[in-house]
Protein backbone atom coordinates (compact mmCIF):
# COMPACT_ATOMS: atom_id res chain seq x y z
CA UNK A 1 0.00 0.00 0.00
CA UNK A 2 1.42 3.65 -0.72
CA UNK A 3 0.53 6.95 0.44
CA UNK A 4 0.26 9.61 -1.90
CA UNK A 5 0.52 13.05 -0.41
CA UNK A 6 -0.07 16.24 -2.28
CA UNK A 7 0.02 19.47 -1.89
CA UNK A 8 -2.39 21.44 -4.17
CA UNK A 9 -4.07 24.94 -4.57
CA UNK A 10 -6.70 25.74 -3.00
CA UNK A 11 -8.08 26.56 -6.17
CA UNK A 12 -7.36 23.13 -7.75
CA UNK A 13 -8.89 21.27 -5.41
CA UNK A 14 -12.42 20.61 -7.12
CA UNK A 15 -10.86 19.60 -10.06
CA UNK A 16 -8.64 17.12 -8.47
CA UNK A 17 -11.38 15.53 -6.16
CA UNK A 18 -13.91 15.22 -9.04
CA UNK A 19 -10.52 13.92 -11.25
CA UNK A 20 -9.93 10.94 -8.38
CA UNK A 21 -13.15 10.20 -7.95
CA UNK A 22 -13.74 9.35 -11.57
CA UNK A 23 -10.52 6.90 -11.74
CA UNK A 24 -11.73 5.21 -8.97
CA UNK A 25 -10.28 7.05 -5.68
CA UNK A 26 -12.67 7.76 -3.51
CA UNK A 27 -10.88 7.62 0.16
CA UNK A 28 -8.78 10.72 1.22
CA UNK A 29 -8.29 13.16 3.98
CA UNK A 30 -7.18 16.81 3.58
CA UNK A 31 -6.61 19.86 5.11
CA UNK A 32 -5.54 23.92 4.80
CA UNK A 33 -2.12 24.17 5.26
CA UNK A 34 0.42 27.22 5.51
CA UNK A 35 3.92 27.05 3.86
CA UNK A 36 6.88 28.21 1.76
CA UNK A 37 7.93 27.49 -1.41
CA UNK A 38 9.01 29.17 -4.52
CA UNK A 39 5.52 31.22 -4.85
CA UNK A 40 5.83 34.78 -3.81
CA UNK A 41 2.68 37.15 -2.82
CA UNK A 42 3.26 41.15 -2.42
CA UNK A 43 1.61 42.75 0.56
CA UNK A 44 1.12 46.33 1.66
CA UNK A 45 -0.38 47.31 4.90
CA UNK A 46 -0.79 50.60 6.44
CA UNK A 47 2.08 51.94 3.76
CA UNK A 48 4.64 48.76 4.95
CA UNK A 49 5.25 47.12 1.71
CA UNK A 50 6.32 43.18 2.46
CA UNK A 51 6.33 40.28 0.23
CA UNK A 52 5.66 37.05 1.73
CA UNK A 53 6.44 33.43 0.87
CA UNK A 54 4.20 32.05 3.40
CA UNK A 55 1.46 30.81 0.87
CA UNK A 56 -1.90 28.80 1.43
CA UNK A 57 -2.53 25.12 0.11
CA UNK A 58 -4.51 22.27 0.48
CA UNK A 59 -2.96 19.11 1.76
CA UNK A 60 -4.60 15.92 0.36
CA UNK A 61 -3.34 12.67 2.22
CA UNK A 62 -4.80 9.50 0.11
CA UNK A 63 -3.74 6.06 0.67
CA UNK A 64 -4.11 3.62 -2.28
CA UNK A 65 -3.63 -0.29 -3.34
CA UNK A 66 -0.12 -0.01 -4.76
CA UNK A 67 -1.29 -1.26 -8.40
CA UNK A 68 -3.39 2.81 -7.83
CA UNK A 69 -0.22 4.58 -7.01
CA UNK A 70 0.57 5.51 -10.57
CA UNK A 71 -3.37 6.67 -11.85
CA UNK A 72 -3.28 8.49 -8.44
CA UNK A 73 -0.38 10.55 -9.32
CA UNK A 74 -1.04 11.10 -13.20
CA UNK A 75 -4.31 12.15 -12.14
CA UNK A 76 -3.36 14.73 -9.06
CA UNK A 77 -0.51 16.31 -12.01
CA UNK A 78 -2.93 16.39 -14.77
CA UNK A 79 -6.50 18.04 -12.49
CA UNK A 80 -4.02 20.26 -10.24
CA UNK A 81 -1.58 21.74 -12.88
CA UNK A 82 -1.53 25.16 -14.23
CA UNK A 83 1.90 25.43 -15.57
CA UNK A 84 2.95 28.75 -13.01
CA UNK A 85 4.79 28.67 -10.57
CA UNK A 86 3.42 27.41 -7.31
CA UNK A 87 1.43 24.33 -8.64
CA UNK A 88 2.79 21.96 -5.89
CA UNK A 89 4.30 18.50 -5.22
CA UNK A 90 3.45 15.65 -4.70
CA UNK A 91 5.30 12.27 -2.48
CA UNK A 92 5.06 8.80 -2.29
CA UNK A 93 5.94 6.33 0.90
CA UNK A 94 5.32 3.13 1.58
CA UNK A 95 2.31 2.19 4.26
CA UNK A 96 2.63 -0.64 6.35
CA UNK A 97 -0.66 -1.26 7.61
CA UNK A 98 -3.95 -0.06 6.83
CA UNK A 99 -7.31 -0.98 9.23
CA UNK A 100 -10.82 -0.88 8.62
CA UNK A 101 -12.39 0.59 12.05
CA UNK A 102 -15.75 -0.03 12.10
CA UNK A 103 -14.96 -4.34 11.37
CA UNK A 104 -11.67 -3.98 12.35
CA UNK A 105 -10.17 -5.75 9.04
CA UNK A 106 -7.30 -5.17 7.83
CA UNK A 107 -5.35 -5.32 3.86
CA UNK A 108 -5.74 -3.69 0.69
CA UNK A 109 -9.51 -4.94 1.02
CA UNK A 110 -9.66 -2.29 3.26
CA UNK A 111 -8.63 0.51 0.35
CA UNK A 112 -11.72 -0.58 -1.67
CA UNK B 1 -52.42 85.47 22.00
CA UNK B 2 -49.97 85.30 24.94
CA UNK B 3 -50.79 81.94 25.04
CA UNK B 4 -50.52 80.81 21.88
CA UNK B 5 -46.87 82.62 22.27
CA UNK B 6 -45.81 80.78 24.96
CA UNK B 7 -47.36 77.09 23.61
CA UNK B 8 -44.74 77.57 21.00
CA UNK B 9 -41.84 78.22 23.29
CA UNK B 10 -42.97 75.48 24.81
CA UNK B 11 -43.01 73.16 21.99
CA UNK B 12 -39.76 74.54 20.80
CA UNK B 13 -37.84 73.61 24.32
CA UNK B 14 -39.48 70.27 24.02
CA UNK B 15 -37.80 70.21 20.09
CA UNK B 16 -34.69 71.54 21.22
CA UNK B 17 -34.23 68.91 24.13
CA UNK B 18 -35.55 66.12 22.26
CA UNK B 19 -32.79 66.76 18.98
CA UNK B 20 -30.46 66.94 21.67
CA UNK B 21 -30.95 63.34 23.30
CA UNK B 22 -31.46 61.80 19.96
CA UNK B 23 -28.28 63.70 18.62
CA UNK B 24 -26.30 62.00 22.29
CA UNK B 25 -27.91 59.03 21.31
CA UNK B 26 -26.10 58.84 17.73
CA UNK B 27 -22.61 59.78 19.61
CA UNK B 28 -23.00 57.37 22.28
CA UNK B 29 -23.24 54.49 19.47
CA UNK B 30 -19.81 55.97 18.27
CA UNK B 31 -18.77 53.51 21.03
CA UNK B 32 -19.22 50.66 19.22
CA UNK B 33 -17.69 52.10 16.13
CA UNK B 34 -14.49 52.23 17.74
CA UNK B 35 -14.72 49.11 19.60
CA UNK B 36 -15.25 47.74 16.20
CA UNK B 37 -12.30 49.76 14.17
CA UNK B 38 -9.67 49.10 16.99
CA UNK B 39 -10.45 45.16 16.89
CA UNK B 40 -10.72 45.48 13.55
CA UNK B 41 -7.13 46.61 12.93
CA UNK B 42 -5.34 44.72 15.80
CA UNK B 43 -4.75 41.09 16.24
CA UNK B 44 -7.21 38.53 17.17
CA UNK B 45 -5.58 37.68 20.49
CA UNK B 46 -6.17 40.58 22.00
CA UNK B 47 -9.60 41.29 20.85
CA UNK B 48 -11.65 41.20 24.26
CA UNK B 49 -8.77 43.40 25.54
CA UNK B 50 -9.96 45.80 22.95
CA UNK B 51 -13.77 45.27 23.97
CA UNK B 52 -13.49 45.71 27.51
CA UNK B 53 -10.96 49.02 27.16
CA UNK B 54 -14.37 50.29 25.26
CA UNK B 55 -16.75 49.18 27.54
CA UNK B 56 -15.14 49.95 30.43
CA UNK B 57 -13.78 53.95 29.14
CA UNK B 58 -17.31 54.10 28.46
CA UNK B 59 -18.85 53.72 31.83
CA UNK B 60 -16.11 54.81 33.54
CA UNK B 61 -16.25 58.51 31.81
CA UNK B 62 -20.34 58.29 32.35
CA UNK B 63 -19.84 58.34 36.06
CA UNK B 64 -16.66 60.07 36.15
CA UNK B 65 -18.38 63.25 34.40
CA UNK B 66 -21.62 62.47 36.20
CA UNK B 67 -20.22 62.72 39.77
CA UNK B 68 -17.41 65.31 39.24
CA UNK B 69 -16.37 66.53 35.84
CA UNK B 70 -19.20 67.75 33.96
CA UNK B 71 -19.46 70.46 36.79
CA UNK B 72 -15.62 71.21 36.35
CA UNK B 73 -16.64 71.68 32.71
CA UNK B 74 -19.87 73.84 33.25
CA UNK B 75 -19.80 75.01 36.35
CA UNK B 76 -19.46 78.65 37.35
CA UNK B 77 -16.11 79.68 36.28
CA UNK B 78 -13.19 80.41 38.17
CA UNK B 79 -10.28 82.67 36.86
CA UNK B 80 -11.49 81.39 33.41
CA UNK B 81 -9.82 78.30 33.80
CA UNK B 82 -12.33 75.98 35.79
CA UNK B 83 -15.84 75.38 36.79
CA UNK B 84 -17.04 75.18 40.43
CA UNK B 85 -16.55 71.48 41.10
CA UNK B 86 -19.24 70.13 42.60
CA UNK B 87 -20.52 66.19 42.76
CA UNK B 88 -22.60 64.27 41.37
CA UNK B 89 -24.53 66.69 39.33
CA UNK B 90 -28.44 66.93 39.83
CA UNK B 91 -29.89 69.52 38.65
CA UNK B 92 -33.23 69.54 37.33
CA UNK B 93 -34.11 70.15 34.52
CA UNK B 94 -30.61 69.91 32.49
CA UNK B 95 -30.47 65.85 32.32
CA UNK B 96 -30.11 66.36 28.48
CA UNK B 97 -27.15 68.52 28.86
CA UNK B 98 -25.40 66.05 31.30
CA UNK B 99 -26.01 63.16 28.59
CA UNK B 100 -24.91 65.46 25.54
CA UNK B 101 -21.55 66.35 27.17
CA UNK B 102 -21.07 62.91 28.95
CA UNK B 103 -20.97 61.31 25.21
CA UNK B 104 -18.52 63.77 24.28
CA UNK B 105 -16.37 62.80 26.90
CA UNK B 106 -16.49 59.23 26.60
CA UNK B 107 -15.71 59.85 22.82
CA UNK B 108 -12.35 61.58 23.90
CA UNK B 109 -11.47 59.16 26.33
CA UNK B 110 -11.50 56.23 24.21
CA UNK B 111 -9.58 57.37 21.32
CA UNK B 112 -6.43 56.58 23.27
CA UNK B 113 -6.93 52.98 23.60
CA UNK B 114 -6.50 52.17 20.05
CA UNK B 115 -3.23 53.66 20.20
CA UNK B 116 -1.89 51.92 22.89
CA UNK B 117 -3.83 48.48 22.09
CA UNK B 118 -2.21 45.19 22.24
CA UNK B 119 0.21 46.04 24.91
CA UNK B 120 -1.12 47.67 27.56
CA UNK B 121 -1.86 47.14 31.51
CA UNK B 122 -5.42 46.77 31.67
CA UNK B 123 -5.81 48.30 35.06
CA UNK B 124 -3.70 51.46 33.74
CA UNK B 125 -5.72 52.16 31.10
CA UNK B 126 -8.52 52.26 33.56
CA UNK B 127 -6.85 55.01 35.43
CA UNK B 128 -5.91 56.61 32.11
CA UNK B 129 -9.54 56.90 31.30
CA UNK B 130 -10.78 57.81 35.09
CA UNK B 131 -8.60 61.02 35.32
CA UNK B 132 -9.49 61.96 31.11
CA UNK B 133 -13.01 61.88 31.77
CA UNK B 134 -12.79 63.51 35.79
CA UNK B 135 -9.83 65.89 35.01
CA UNK B 136 -8.00 66.59 32.04
CA UNK B 137 -11.03 67.07 29.17
CA UNK B 138 -13.47 68.76 31.56
CA UNK B 139 -10.86 71.39 31.95
CA UNK B 140 -9.53 72.16 28.62
CA UNK B 141 -13.26 71.98 27.58
CA UNK B 142 -14.42 74.50 29.92
CA UNK B 143 -11.75 76.91 28.56
CA UNK B 144 -14.12 76.86 24.90
CA UNK B 145 -17.45 75.84 26.15
CA UNK B 146 -18.63 76.77 29.33
CA UNK B 147 -19.21 80.29 27.99
CA UNK B 148 -16.49 81.99 30.01
CA UNK B 149 -13.17 80.30 29.86
CA UNK B 150 -10.25 82.06 28.40
CA UNK B 151 -10.74 80.43 24.69
CA UNK B 152 -14.73 81.85 24.28
CA UNK B 153 -13.23 85.00 25.25
CA UNK B 154 -10.58 85.31 22.56
CA UNK B 155 -13.17 84.19 19.65
CA UNK B 156 -11.71 80.61 19.56
CA UNK B 157 -14.20 78.53 17.53
CA UNK B 158 -14.44 74.96 18.00
CA UNK B 159 -18.32 74.07 17.50
CA UNK B 160 -18.44 70.23 18.36
CA UNK B 161 -14.84 69.21 18.93
CA UNK B 162 -11.82 69.04 16.61
CA UNK B 163 -9.74 70.54 20.03
CA UNK B 164 -11.78 69.62 22.41
CA UNK B 165 -12.43 66.27 21.56
CA UNK B 166 -10.54 64.86 18.95
CA UNK B 167 -7.21 66.73 19.75
CA UNK B 168 -7.53 66.28 23.14
CA UNK B 169 -8.01 62.28 22.74
CA UNK B 170 -5.25 62.32 19.83
CA UNK B 171 -2.25 64.24 21.96
CA UNK B 172 -2.79 61.81 24.87
CA UNK B 173 -2.80 59.13 22.56
CA UNK B 174 0.66 60.42 21.27
CA UNK B 175 2.51 60.73 25.05
CA UNK B 176 0.78 57.47 25.54
CA UNK B 177 2.06 55.49 23.11
CA UNK B 178 5.72 57.32 23.22
CA UNK B 179 6.22 56.73 27.30
CA UNK B 180 4.28 52.69 26.86
CA UNK B 181 6.71 52.04 24.05
CA UNK B 182 5.90 49.80 20.39
CA UNK B 183 4.54 45.93 19.85
CA UNK B 184 6.90 43.58 20.33
CA UNK B 185 8.64 43.05 16.82
CA UNK B 186 7.12 46.13 15.47
CA UNK B 187 10.43 47.79 14.63
CA UNK B 188 13.01 45.58 13.64
CA UNK B 189 16.74 47.28 12.64
CA UNK B 190 14.90 50.46 12.30
CA UNK B 191 12.73 49.50 10.24
CA UNK B 192 8.92 48.84 10.29
CA UNK B 193 7.01 45.76 10.35
CA UNK B 194 3.66 44.95 9.00
CA UNK B 195 1.10 43.68 11.96
CA UNK B 196 -1.70 43.06 10.17
CA UNK B 197 -5.43 43.83 11.24
CA UNK B 198 -7.40 40.53 11.96
CA UNK B 199 -10.87 41.93 10.25
CA UNK B 200 -10.90 44.69 7.85
CA UNK B 201 -15.11 44.00 7.86
CA UNK B 202 -15.06 45.15 11.42
CA UNK B 203 -12.84 48.18 10.66
CA UNK B 204 -15.32 49.35 7.99
CA UNK B 205 -18.11 48.47 9.98
CA UNK B 206 -16.85 50.49 12.66
CA UNK B 207 -16.58 53.97 10.75
CA UNK B 208 -19.70 53.32 8.75
CA UNK B 209 -21.19 53.44 12.75
CA UNK B 210 -18.61 56.32 13.44
CA UNK B 211 -19.83 58.06 10.45
CA UNK B 212 -23.34 57.71 11.66
CA UNK B 213 -22.39 58.91 14.90
CA UNK B 214 -20.78 62.11 13.82
CA UNK B 215 -24.24 62.83 12.36
CA UNK B 216 -25.08 63.39 16.38
CA UNK B 217 -21.99 64.57 17.23
CA UNK B 218 -21.61 67.59 14.68
CA UNK B 219 -25.72 68.48 14.45
CA UNK B 220 -26.20 67.88 17.64
CA UNK B 221 -24.08 70.44 18.61
CA UNK B 222 -26.07 73.48 17.43
CA UNK B 223 -27.89 72.25 20.42
CA UNK B 224 -31.70 72.55 19.67
CA UNK B 225 -33.59 72.12 16.57
CA UNK B 226 -36.41 74.75 16.77
CA UNK B 227 -36.75 78.08 14.52
CA UNK B 228 -33.64 78.50 12.79
CA UNK B 229 -31.92 76.21 13.84
CA UNK B 230 -33.24 73.51 12.15
CA UNK B 231 -32.04 74.91 8.69
CA UNK B 232 -28.56 74.99 10.74
CA UNK B 233 -28.90 71.92 11.43
CA UNK B 234 -29.31 70.45 8.34
CA UNK B 235 -26.34 72.76 6.70
CA UNK B 236 -24.17 70.87 9.70
CA UNK B 237 -25.18 67.79 8.04
CA UNK B 238 -24.17 68.66 4.59
CA UNK B 239 -21.09 70.07 5.72
CA UNK B 240 -20.20 66.90 8.22
CA UNK B 241 -21.08 64.45 5.16
CA UNK B 242 -19.09 66.35 2.67
CA UNK B 243 -15.83 66.13 4.54
CA UNK B 244 -15.72 62.62 5.16
CA UNK B 245 -16.18 61.60 1.51
CA UNK B 246 -13.68 63.66 0.24
CA UNK B 247 -11.44 62.88 3.63
CA UNK B 248 -12.24 59.11 2.21
CA UNK B 249 -11.63 60.07 -1.61
CA UNK B 250 -8.22 61.91 -1.37
CA UNK B 251 -6.85 58.92 1.32
CA UNK B 252 -7.80 56.50 -1.63
CA UNK B 253 -6.51 58.04 -4.32
CA UNK B 254 -3.22 59.10 -2.12
CA UNK B 255 -2.34 55.53 -1.36
CA UNK B 256 -3.99 54.19 -5.14
CA UNK B 257 -1.04 56.44 -6.17
CA UNK B 258 1.90 55.77 -3.38
CA UNK B 259 1.07 51.62 -3.19
CA UNK B 260 -0.14 50.92 -6.66
CA UNK B 261 -3.16 49.68 -4.89
CA UNK B 262 -5.91 51.68 -3.09
CA UNK B 263 -5.82 50.33 1.11
CA UNK B 264 -9.13 49.85 2.59
CA UNK B 265 -7.54 50.87 6.15
CA UNK B 266 -6.26 54.61 5.31
CA UNK B 267 -9.13 55.29 3.24
CA UNK B 268 -11.14 54.39 6.02
CA UNK B 269 -8.80 56.58 8.33
CA UNK B 270 -9.09 59.02 5.45
CA UNK B 271 -13.32 59.15 6.03
CA UNK B 272 -12.30 59.56 9.83
CA UNK B 273 -9.83 62.11 9.01
CA UNK B 274 -12.11 64.43 7.40
CA UNK B 275 -14.99 64.06 9.90
CA UNK B 276 -12.28 64.74 12.85
CA UNK B 277 -11.55 67.91 10.52
CA UNK B 278 -14.57 69.36 9.89
CA UNK B 279 -15.99 68.88 13.77
CA UNK B 280 -14.58 72.24 14.39
CA UNK B 281 -15.87 74.16 11.65
CA UNK B 282 -19.01 72.30 10.61
CA UNK B 283 -21.23 75.40 11.34
CA UNK B 284 -18.70 78.00 10.00
CA UNK B 285 -17.98 77.24 6.68
CA UNK B 286 -19.49 76.40 3.06
CA UNK B 287 -19.86 73.26 1.25
CA UNK B 288 -17.22 74.25 -0.84
CA UNK B 289 -15.24 74.90 2.64
CA UNK B 290 -16.28 71.51 4.14
CA UNK B 291 -14.55 69.29 0.82
CA UNK B 292 -11.71 71.83 0.87
CA UNK B 293 -11.29 70.65 4.98
CA UNK B 294 -12.11 66.69 4.27
CA UNK B 295 -9.53 66.58 1.37
CA UNK B 296 -6.53 68.27 3.51
CA UNK B 297 -7.25 65.90 6.09
CA UNK B 298 -7.83 63.09 4.03
CA UNK B 299 -3.86 63.69 2.80
CA UNK B 300 -2.80 64.58 5.43
CA UNK B 301 -3.80 61.78 8.10
CA UNK B 302 -2.10 59.41 5.36
CA UNK B 303 0.79 61.37 5.16
CA UNK B 304 0.79 61.62 8.94
CA UNK B 305 0.70 57.94 9.78
CA UNK B 306 3.43 56.60 7.58
CA UNK B 307 5.55 59.67 9.31
CA UNK B 308 4.68 58.45 12.47
CA UNK B 309 4.80 54.96 12.17
CA UNK B 310 8.11 55.01 9.69
CA UNK B 311 9.83 57.96 10.81
CA UNK B 312 9.27 58.94 14.60
CA UNK B 313 8.93 54.66 15.20
CA UNK B 314 5.52 55.43 17.40
CA UNK B 315 3.27 52.82 16.87
CA UNK B 316 -0.24 53.56 16.58
CA UNK B 317 -2.09 50.74 15.21
CA UNK B 318 -5.26 52.14 14.31
CA UNK B 319 -3.72 55.92 13.19
CA UNK B 320 -5.50 57.36 16.45
CA UNK B 321 -2.47 60.28 16.57
CA UNK B 322 -3.02 61.01 13.09
CA UNK B 323 -6.72 61.16 12.70
CA UNK B 324 -7.88 62.66 16.19
CA UNK B 325 -4.79 64.37 17.15
CA UNK B 326 -3.39 66.11 13.88
CA UNK B 327 -6.49 66.04 12.00
CA UNK B 328 -8.34 67.47 14.71
CA UNK B 329 -5.32 70.71 15.14
CA UNK B 330 -5.61 71.04 11.30
CA UNK B 331 -9.37 70.99 11.24
CA UNK B 332 -9.72 73.72 14.07
CA UNK B 333 -7.19 75.69 12.10
CA UNK B 334 -8.81 76.14 9.09
CA UNK B 335 -11.79 77.17 10.48
CA UNK B 336 -9.49 80.58 10.46
CA UNK B 337 -9.13 80.21 7.00
CA UNK B 338 -12.25 78.99 5.91
CA UNK B 339 -14.69 80.38 7.68
CA UNK B 340 -17.49 82.30 6.28
CA UNK B 341 -17.84 84.85 8.91
CA UNK B 342 -13.88 86.62 8.88
CA UNK B 343 -11.53 83.45 7.81
CA UNK B 344 -8.65 83.80 5.61
CA UNK B 345 -10.15 83.43 2.36
CA UNK B 346 -13.65 85.39 2.62
CA UNK B 347 -11.31 88.73 3.84
CA UNK B 348 -10.89 88.09 7.38
CA UNK B 349 -7.24 88.44 7.58
CA UNK B 350 -5.16 86.60 9.79
CA UNK B 351 -7.24 87.38 13.16
CA UNK B 352 -9.06 84.43 13.57
CA UNK B 353 -6.52 82.03 12.05
CA UNK B 354 -4.45 83.57 15.08
CA UNK B 355 -7.32 82.73 17.66
CA UNK B 356 -7.42 78.82 16.07
CA UNK B 357 -3.74 78.56 16.79
CA UNK B 358 -3.67 79.88 19.98
CA UNK B 359 -6.42 77.16 20.90
CA UNK B 360 -4.82 74.27 19.31
CA UNK B 361 -1.17 74.92 21.05
CA UNK B 362 -2.78 75.48 24.50
CA UNK B 363 -5.13 73.18 24.80
CA UNK B 364 -2.34 70.63 22.95
CA UNK B 365 0.67 71.96 25.41
CA UNK B 366 -2.51 71.46 28.25
CA UNK B 367 -3.23 67.60 27.43
CA UNK B 368 0.57 66.90 26.49
CA UNK B 369 1.76 68.07 29.95
CA UNK B 370 -0.85 66.70 31.79
CA UNK B 371 -1.03 63.01 30.24
CA UNK B 372 2.60 62.96 30.39
CA UNK B 373 3.18 63.74 34.13
CA UNK B 374 -0.18 61.19 34.67
CA UNK B 375 2.05 58.21 32.52
CA UNK B 376 5.19 59.00 34.31
CA UNK B 377 3.56 58.13 37.46
CA UNK B 378 1.66 55.36 36.49
CA UNK B 379 4.80 53.71 34.81
CA UNK B 380 6.94 54.36 38.38
CA UNK B 381 3.88 52.65 40.39
CA UNK B 382 2.12 49.92 38.82
CA UNK B 383 3.84 50.22 35.30
CA UNK B 384 2.12 50.50 31.61
CA UNK B 385 2.80 47.20 29.70
CA UNK B 386 2.11 43.72 30.34
CA UNK B 387 5.43 41.36 30.71
CA UNK B 388 6.98 40.45 27.09
CA UNK B 389 5.58 36.84 28.01
CA UNK B 390 1.71 38.06 28.13
CA UNK B 391 2.20 40.40 25.03
CA UNK B 392 3.21 37.27 23.18
CA UNK B 393 0.85 34.95 23.92
CA UNK B 394 -2.11 37.55 24.07
CA UNK B 395 -3.71 39.89 26.13
CA UNK B 396 -7.16 38.26 25.90
CA UNK B 397 -5.91 34.88 27.37
CA UNK B 398 -3.13 36.91 29.73
CA UNK B 399 -5.67 39.85 30.86
CA UNK B 400 -9.16 38.17 30.85
CA UNK B 401 -8.82 34.59 31.31
CA UNK B 402 -10.24 33.63 27.71
CA UNK B 403 -10.17 33.99 24.07
CA UNK B 404 -12.61 35.81 21.96
CA UNK B 405 -12.84 33.29 19.36
CA UNK B 406 -12.06 29.71 21.09
CA UNK B 407 -13.98 28.10 18.19
CA UNK B 408 -11.14 29.25 15.80
CA UNK B 409 -7.49 28.17 15.09
CA UNK B 410 -5.73 31.39 15.39
CA UNK B 411 -2.63 32.28 13.41
CA UNK B 412 0.14 33.13 15.56
CA UNK B 413 2.05 36.31 14.76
Amino acid sequence: MKKVEAIIRKSKFSDVKNALHEVGVNFFSYWDVTGQGNEKEGHVYRGISYSTSDIQRRYLDIVVNDDFEDITVKTIIAAAGTGEVGDGKIFVSEVKEAYRIRTGNKGSETLK
Amino acid sequence: MEEITNQITEINGVLDIMWILIAGIFVFFMQAGFTLVESGFTRAKNTINIVMKNLMDLCIGSLAFWAIGYAIMYGDDIGKFIGTPSLFYNEAGEMHNLWFQTVFCATAATIISGAVAERTKFSTYLILSLVMTAVIYPISGHWVWQGDGWLTELGFIDFAGSTVVHSVGGWAALVAAILIGPRIGKYVKGKSVAIPGHNMMYGALGVFILWLGWFGFNPGSELAMSGESANHVANIVITTNLAAAAGAVMALFYTWFKYGKPDISMTLNGALAGLVGITAGCAAVSNGGAVAIGAICGIAVVASITFIDQKLRIDDPVGAISVHGVCGAIGTLLVGVFGTDGGLFYGGGFHQLGVQAIGVVGIGAWVLVTSFILLIILKKTIGLRVSEKDEIEGLDITEHGMNAYPDFRLNEH
